[in-house]
């Protein structure tokens, strides 16, 4: 007890140690922690059965489904247009530069409810890139389509806000000296670049695939919310608490926070590998 | 025609190499233009050329009828309610976990980054499973004649959920990497803990603090999914303005008032990366 005292002791010179860790506790458990304790104590004291009843349910396996799919394939999207971005803005010097990498940050600034509200009149068959894709043949409002694009859209800067700092670390006499030592273009970029940039790139995808899977506001309004077609699993939830529903709401939801918190690891995986191959670089 | 020296062939072969990285520079910027221009720029613009569709005339009275001011009245409450409180607790996180060890200090690092990585539909969820009628603390708000959700106090605590990570993850990493030195020493010196704070620590953050608190803000105003469980949706009364825009635009899809609600939004949001974009360059983020 006293080895951990003294231990302690030399770094709290500074004041404010309790009245700060001590708001911080309080304002967590309150904020954060109680209502998510709720939620699992909720979701959890409904009995095995009826939630694995409620979890294999068509509907809920549907959701669930549809949710996994457009996230998945939105998130492949972000992988190789988040690549194209961090390259084009961290490796090329051209006029708006600066003007397009500001823009890469409106998905997050601007809120889920005008992205969804602008995205869906914009692929409406009114709107400006709806008329020619209906006639093309198309239809990307109130289908699978419509809830990729709200959901790319949305998770937009993670691929490329993760991957642009990396490509600005890399030193660029690793380039160099593959360069002089015979290596094409794409070898380079293949051998050299990807190894150092991979831990924080699929970092990136995996946090815009958590975005994706959790996003609410801007698919709701593109979906058209068709059980079994268009619904995703937040919407599902929502649905269940506008029934009433409590428990399906509840279960529903527990899966999300699920997914979320593994994501949420595997992110802190790659975080931490990406952190070590920065230094090591070094 | 002339043989080439090697040192010709390896200069003409340096040029050929040169000449083909400024193509595939060319073709991958105009790709990353293009891209942008119809994800991002496209649904931006789109915004205003409906709102402005009947001209300013008719973008102020969609603006400016009572259940739309009512919710942009209601927005402003909210956030300005939100905003400090998060400041507070940003500075508390890092104050504690920057200038403390103690154990556990990882784990609640994570913690407050919650709110980040989880829909805010589970975050409305849980407020109703905590006090919402059957919710636990349902009786007891209710023997004491509490309203917390469908009314403000709700939407409020949502909204302080769902935004509490971003002034703690702007202040927190700075506070690290500038160490505790300095504040050290002024403690030595007999300063007060405020005057340590006020004097030592917040000059140094303050560009931080400052753009942590707009990124809060842009995210407390446009705040839906988590609103739209805790708020009950009443136009006129617990209607945000994200809220209102979805009422308005499933009213009457083809109208200028869900887009002319809309664009204060997006004006909000562009002025906020407008403010970050400036920051970012004082306070050395990148």
């Amino acid at each position: 007890m006293t080895v951990a005292l003294a231990r302690i002791r030399p770094k709290r010179v500074l004041p404010g140690f309790a009245l700060s860790l001590g708001t911080t506790l309080l304002y967590v458990s309150v904020i954060i922690l109680i209502p998510i304790i709720a939620l699992m104590i909720s979701g959890a004291g409904i009995g095995w059965d009826r939630f694995v009843r409620i979890v294999t349910s068509t509907r809920t396996l549907d959701a669930l489904r549809v949710t996994v799919t457009a996230a998945a394939i939105a998130t492949v999207i972000n992988a190789f247009y988040g690549l194209l971005m961090a390259w084009v803005l961290t490796r090329y010097e051209f006029r708006g530069r600066a003007l397009l990498d500001a823009m890469m940050d409106i998905p997050f600034a601007l809120p889920t409810a005008v992205a969804g509200l602008a995205l869906t009149s914009l692929f409406a068959s009114t709107g400006w890139f709806g008329g020619p894709l209906e006639a093309a043949g198309i239809q990307v409002v109130y289908a699978l389509p419509g809830i990729i694009i709200a959901m790319t859209f949305t998770s937009v800067p993670f691929v490329v806000r993760a991957v642009q700092p990396v490509l600005e670390d890399l030193d660029p006499a690793l380039e160099e000296a593959a360069k002089t030592l015979g290596a094409t273009p794409w070898q380079t970029f293949s051998k050299v670049i990807l190894p150092a940039i991979l831990p924080a790139w699929l970092g990136g995808c995996t946090v815009s695939m958590a975005r994706s899977m959790g996003e609410f506001g801007a698919v709701v309004f593109i979906a058209g919310n068709l059980p079994g077609k268009t619904e995703i699993a937040s919407l599902l939830a929502f649905i269940r608490l506008q029934e009433y529903d409590y428990r399906g709401a509840s279960v529903i939801a527990l899966i999300l926070l699920v997914f979320a918190l593994l994501l949420l690891l595997v992110s802190n995986l790659f975080q931490i590998r990406a952190a070590r191959y920065r230094e090591g670089g070094k | 025609m002339t043989v080439m020296t090697a040192q010709e062939q390896v200069a003409a072969g340096r040029h050929a190499a040169m000449a083909g990285e400024r193509r595939t520079a060319r073709v991958l910027i105009a790709l990353a233009l293009v891209t942008t221009a119809f994800l991002i720029l496209a649904p931006l613009v789109y915004i205003f050329w409906r709102a402005f569709a009947e001209g300013t005339s008719g973008y102020w009275a969609a603006i400016t009828t009572p259940e739309t001011l009512h919710a942009i009245w209601l927005t402003v409450i909210v956030t300005v309610v939100v905003v400090p409180v998060n400041v507070a607790f940003g500075i508390a996180v890092a104050w504690a976990i920057a200038r403390f060890r103690f154990p556990g200090r990882g784990l609640l690092m994570t913690i407050v980054e919650i709110p980040f990585s989880i829909s805010p539909i589970i975050a409305g969820i849980s407020y109703l499973l905590l006090y919402g009628r059957q919710g636990f603390l349902g009786p007891f708000l209710r023997e004491h004649d509490i309203t917390i959700l469908f009314a403000l106090p709700g939407i409020i605590l949502v909204t302080l959920f769902v935004t509490a990570p971003f002034v703690a993850r702007e202040v927190l990493p700075l506070m690290l990497a500038k160490g505790s030195e300095q504040e050290e020493a002024a403690v030595t010196l007999g300063a007060r803990g405020w005057q340590v704070f006020r004097y030592v620590t917040l000059p140094g953050i303050r560009w931080a603090l400052l753009y942590g608190a707009v990124l809060c803000a842009a995210r407390a105003v446009g705040e839906f999914g988590g609103v739209s469980v805790v708020s009950g949706r009443v136009a006129g009364q617990t209607n945000t303005l994200p809220l209102q825009i979805e009422l308005l635009y499933n009213e009457m899809s083809t109208s200028v008032a869900a887009f002319a609600a809309a664009s204060t939004l997006t004006m909000i949001a562009i002025v906020a990366l407008i403010a970050k974009t400036l920051l970012d360059s004082r306070s050395g983020h990148g």
